[in-house]
């Protein structure tokens, strides 16, 4: 992945998960203080990933940055299961559930 | 709209379009789903011409293909669905849909994931301030509802999207402050690049951005050179007066429906991220279930469509067992076509990543 080495810059000021606003600051007290140490992890303490697009976009970041804190090769960290439904879904539509069946 | 379908392709982009069109050649019941409201996935926000010899749509826009391709699909057999996403696979063979109004449920023993990809972004100081786009984003915006982001762009990444975007800005009247590249080289083909710097815009290799400022919107940006660990080298920033950044950073190729499905998945560098493991057929580990396009490892549409074709191929060929030499025949077709696009350097990448996750059956 291409960017600047993240750990130099003001750690408040950079967004990681922009659904649920979590921080690279907020990422690393998850690594260092909470000891979490993968994608799931940080998904379920801090919600990371499970806001509008499912992780889309920050779930390759925050491997990233388990990978420079804590010095495992980037290929090795897992992602979150991608599990169902794989998109935001509004509750009416659960609401109205019919069992899946098809009505033309 | 039925419960079950010899095929369901869940992507109308080139790939989906692909399979459809192929596979309707030899049998019917296909169910083809798109989450947009137009099918052609990227394709009709490319407005440029194709590269390539003239078997890969050579001098084409993208856009014209998309139609041809939408035109050439025959409704009796495929059934198309826009505004329709998939939101699960439950296993052996059931997909969960969504539309406007309500979740439904489809069953087929033959799957098409044809999703494509999602786009990267990057870390840096106030990346949330409204101006910063994604590529696709602009590409949508200009291409196809005709509106400029802004009025003066600075492009990160210096890819073949980040330079076809930034020329497509400049041709749109928007100032373009610089072209922004990580790696000490230009990614996309030099063609494009040369555009850029014939209208003297500098791209500046060996830098990245830094953070964004403004009150409301981005105001300011600014870079920095980075050492080839990726580190910023004190004291080279530069600053730049931009109302957009422009990020073209890469694509991760969406796979949550096909991990769903239970298929070997392996992160492989050279595709861009996590990737079924496929046979030459786009077949998975998992029988029935196929991959195509940008969801299989990130290339360009040329290879998307021809993936495309193969998966629809194979998966009727499964069903009908059509005539055995024609069969042979359209698949060799297809080999030799895959093979001679991903044969210059810029296809390396490709041939080295799809040997990580090739299964030979």
């Amino acid at each position: 992945m291409g960017g600047i080495n993240i750990m130099e810059l003001d750690d408040r000021d950079i967004i990681i998960c922009r659904c649920e606003d979590g921080t690279l600051a907020d990422v690393k007290d998850a690594i260092h203080r909470l000891g979490l140490r993968s994608v799931e992890e940080i998904k379920r303490v801090k919600r990371f990933g499970m806001g509008h697009c499912q992780g889309k976009t920050c779930g390759k970041i925050i491997a990233q940055i388990i990978s420079q804190e804590l010095g495992i090769p980037y290929e090795d960290i897992k992602p979150a299961t991608p599990r169902q439904p794989a998109k935001n879904i509004r509750l009416d539509k659960f609401a109205n559930y019919n069992g899946g069946k098809n009505e033309d | 709209m039925k419960d079950n379908y010899n095929i369901v392709i869940v992507g109308g982009g080139p790939a989906g379009l692909s399979a459809a069109l192929e596979a309707s050649k030899y049998t019917d019941k296909i169910l083809l789903i798109d989450e947009n409201l137009k099918a052609g996935g990227q394709l009709i926000k490319q407005t440029h011409k194709f590269f390539g010899s003239k078997n890969h749509h050579a001098s084409e826009r993208g856009i014209n293909i998309a139609q041809e391709l939408i035109k050439s699909i025959d409704s009796d057999k495929v059934e198309f669905l826009s505004g329709v996403s998939a939101s699960g696979f439950y296993k052996p063979h059931t997909l969960l849909l969504e539309d406007k109004e309500r979740l439904y449920r489809v069953n087929s023993d033959k799957f098409i994931f044809a999703t494509g990809a999602s786009e990267n972004i990057i870390p840096f100081v106030n990346n949330d301030l409204p101006g910063v786009y994604g590529a696709g984003a602009v590409q949508t915006l200009m291409n196809l509802y005709g509106v400029v982001p802004g009025k003066r762009v600075l492009m990160i990444g210096a890819g073949n999207i980040g330079l076809i975007v930034s020329y497509q800005l400049f041709q749109c009247g928007v100032e373009i402050a610089g072209v922004v590249e990580a790696s000490p080289y230009i990614g996309g083909y030099s063609v494009h690049a040369a555009k850029l710097r014939r209208m003297q815009i500098p791209i500046y290799t060996n830098h990245s951005i830094k953070a964004a400022y403004g009150d409301e919107c981005v105001e300011k940006a600014v870079i920095a050179e980075v050492d080839s660990r990726w580190n910023i080298i004190k004291n080279t920033e530069k600053e730049f007066d931009v109302d957009t950044i422009c990020l073209a950073v890469g694509l991760t190729p969406s796979t949550e429906l096909l991990s769903q499905a239970g298929c070997d998945m392996v992160y492989v560098r050279e595709l861009c991220g996590y990737v079924p493991k496929h046979d030459k057929f786009m077949e998975t580990s998992i029988s029935g279930v196929f991959v195509a396009g940008d969801a299989s490892g990130i290339e360009e549409a040329s290879a998307a469509m021809l993936e495309g074709r193969m998966a629809g191929l194979k998966a009727c060929y499964d069903i009908e067992k059509f005539n055995r030499s024609e069969w042979i025949n359209s698949i060799s077709h297809i080999e030799f076509e895959l093979k001679s696009l991903r044969s210059g350097p810029h296809g390396e990448k490709a041939v080295n990543g799809k040997k990580k996750i090739d299964i030979q059956r």
